[in-house]
């Protein structure tokens, strides 16, 4: 089964552009991600700019997209970065998680994907007679 | 946590006491262990190598009992002398690269070619997988105390042996490597195309092997053909969620809507191939067939699909591997990339060799090439026998239905 750990760092939703994790930190969250590697959980993982650099919400509020650039400094925590990883068990997820060298005050939500099978055979069916979004003719 | 931490801590015993059951039950003590302390003191900072003391810690008490007779004096001597050694183990970070070659050395010893297959692959999944007697038994359908008894008696016959705990070197080598390959594409293959039960795909087999076929590229970085099985299992695996219709039925690769393709694997496969080819292993059977799995990974749609250029792969891995299989494949690459004249053509080769006799996929493919001729009654015949050799019932029911109403959906690569 696959979970996405998503990274939340404390503040990191009013970081100032250039916010970069130090030298030290990166060796030790790249000693934690050989780790995944190793054990051949991993199947992505990627950082995310603070929303400063380049961010922007799409909101729909009114059904019409609306721009907002960021930050958002209004949001409680915005995602740092993620990882994909193949597990046995929620627990081994929790686990991995829990073993992130992650500075005091991070958090890590784990999430659970979506499955096609979590979905009732009938939207299954439903799902599978629709077209294919890249013109399968 | 036994999932992660059991096949290095397995390891890294195994090289103390020369014994992987005995190994085995050093780490399920440690693991006791742990689960009895770790509430109360917090989980170490090191779980691993907390785990990997208490366990030398009791081997050590082990030899004493087996040398001494004195069971108390050994338990004493567990409870004084076990906390500095956990100090110390926190800050052992030299452990890994050891643990690598410890890995490395049960992955060879779990895929001895002195074992017999069934027990390889059980042996494979409980000391690498780090599954459970009961999951296996439940993978393979087989009633546990079967499962238990042939891992029991694969450690024996190990023991008694006496295998050396070792990265076999030299002329023995490829045999041994070629041994670890393919226990792992079984594992995999019997969850991606099961061979009994009601389900026709088992994904947690088939993510088993991929993720020990990934932490076995990671102990043998330079081995191509390695790579080679990774890129394999990645690309096959991206297509587990579009294999499977709501029922559980089958979909055919051309029928599969290809925006459920899993394209983070696919990703991954033409990257680990890549790795394969530039190590000089373009040509090893496993890079060939990822190569194959990858033409259609790259496709967009079916039409996209080279197959000519399948067909010019499957070539080349009939050399490295002429198996009757490969060149029933083949065929039908031919049936689709020439048309279905040249795949009967060779279909009928194949036929006449009496290679696949029992096969159920010759039929199957015979009649879909017969049917693309216009030979109907044929091509039933061809889907009635395919259905009776199939042990799959999702399979054979497909067939029936083919067999009843042949023109209503047409077999291609699954």
């Amino acid at each position: 089964m696959r979970f996405m750990m998503l990274m939340l760092p404390n503040g990191y939703q009013n970081a100032p552009p250039g916010t970069l994790p130090t030298a030290d930190a990166i060796a030790t969250m790249r000693k934690y991600n050989e780790s995944l590697q190793k054990a051949g959980v991993l199947m992505a993982l990627d950082g995310l700019q603070p929303p400063s650099v380049g961010g922007a919400r799409v909101t729909f509020s009114g059904g019409k997209p609306e721009i907002k650039d960021g930050p958002f400094t209004e949001a409680k925590e915005v995602v740092g970065g993620f990882w994909i990883i193949q597990v046995k068990s929620r627990e081994e997820a929790l686990e991995w998680a829990s073993r992130c060298p992650a500075p005091p005050g991070d958090v890590i939500e784990v999430r659970q994907f979506l499955e096609f099978s979590d979905f009732p055979p009938d939207v299954q069916e439903a799902m599978m007679n629709m077209p294919a979004i890249e013109g399968e003719t | 946590m036994w999932r992660i931490e059991s096949p290095r801590l397995i390891a890294g015993l195994t090289r103390m006491v020369r014994d992987v059951g005995v190994a085995e039950d050093l780490a399920q003590d440690a693991l006791v262990a742990a689960l009895e302390q770790w509430p109360q003191s917090g989980v170490p900072r090191n779980p691993g190598a907390w785990l990997m003391a208490i366990g030398k810690r009791r081997a050590i008490d082990g030899f004493r009992r087996a040398e001494v007779g004195e069971r108390k004096y050994a338990e004493l001597g567990l409870t004084q002398q076990s906390q500095h050694e956990l100090d110390a183990a926190t800050v052992d970070t030299a452990l890994d690269d050891d643990i690598g070659d410890d890995l490395l050395r049960l992955v060879f010893i779990a895929c001895h070619p002195i074992l017999a297959q069934n027990a390889r692959v059980a042996l494979t999944l409980r000391l690498l997988g780090g599954l459970t007697t009961t999951e296996i038994a439940r993978a393979f359908f087989a009633p546990e105390a079967t499962v238990a008894q042939r891992i029991v008696r694969a450690k024996r016959t190990l023991t008694a042996a006496r295998v050396p705990f070792e990265v076999p070197r030299g002329a023995d080598r490829a045999a041994r490597l070629a041994s670890v390959l393919e226990v792992l594409y079984l594992i995999f293959n019997e969850g991606y195309c099961a061979t009994a039960g009601e389900d026709w795909v088992r994904p947690a087999l088939c993510e088993d092997a991929l993720r020990m076929s990934r932490m076995v590229a990671e102990l043998m970085p330079e081995e191509p053909e390695v790579h080679g099985l990774a890129a394999l299992l990645e690309i096959q695996a991206s297509r587990i969620g579009a294999r499977t219709g709501p029922n559980g039925d089958p979909i055919l690769l051309k029928d599969q809507d290809r925006t459920r393709w899993n394209h983070v694997l696919i990703a991954r496969g033409l990257v680990a191939l890549e790795r394969a080819e530039r190590l000089g292993g373009a040509h090893g059977p496993y890079a060939l067939q990822a190569a194959i799995a990858a033409c259609h990974g790259r496709a967009r749609t079916p039409e996209e699909t080279d197959w000519l250029r399948i067909v010019a792969l499957y070539d080349a891995l009939l050399e490295v591997l002429p198996s009757p299989v490969v060149a029933l494949n083949r065929a039908v690459a031919v049936g689709i990339g020439y048309g279905p004249a040249a795949g009967l053509e060779a279909v009928e080769e194949l036929h006449g060799s009496g290679l696949l006799d029992g096969y159920y996929l010759l039929p199957c493919i015979r009649g879909d090439l017969l049917l693309r001729l216009g030979r109907e009654s044929e091509a039933r015949a061809e889907f009635k026998r395919a259905a009776h050799l199939t042990e799959n019932l999702r399979e054979r029911s497909m067939l029936l239905a083919r067999a009843s109403s042949p023109t209503a959906t047409q077999r291609g690569e699954a």
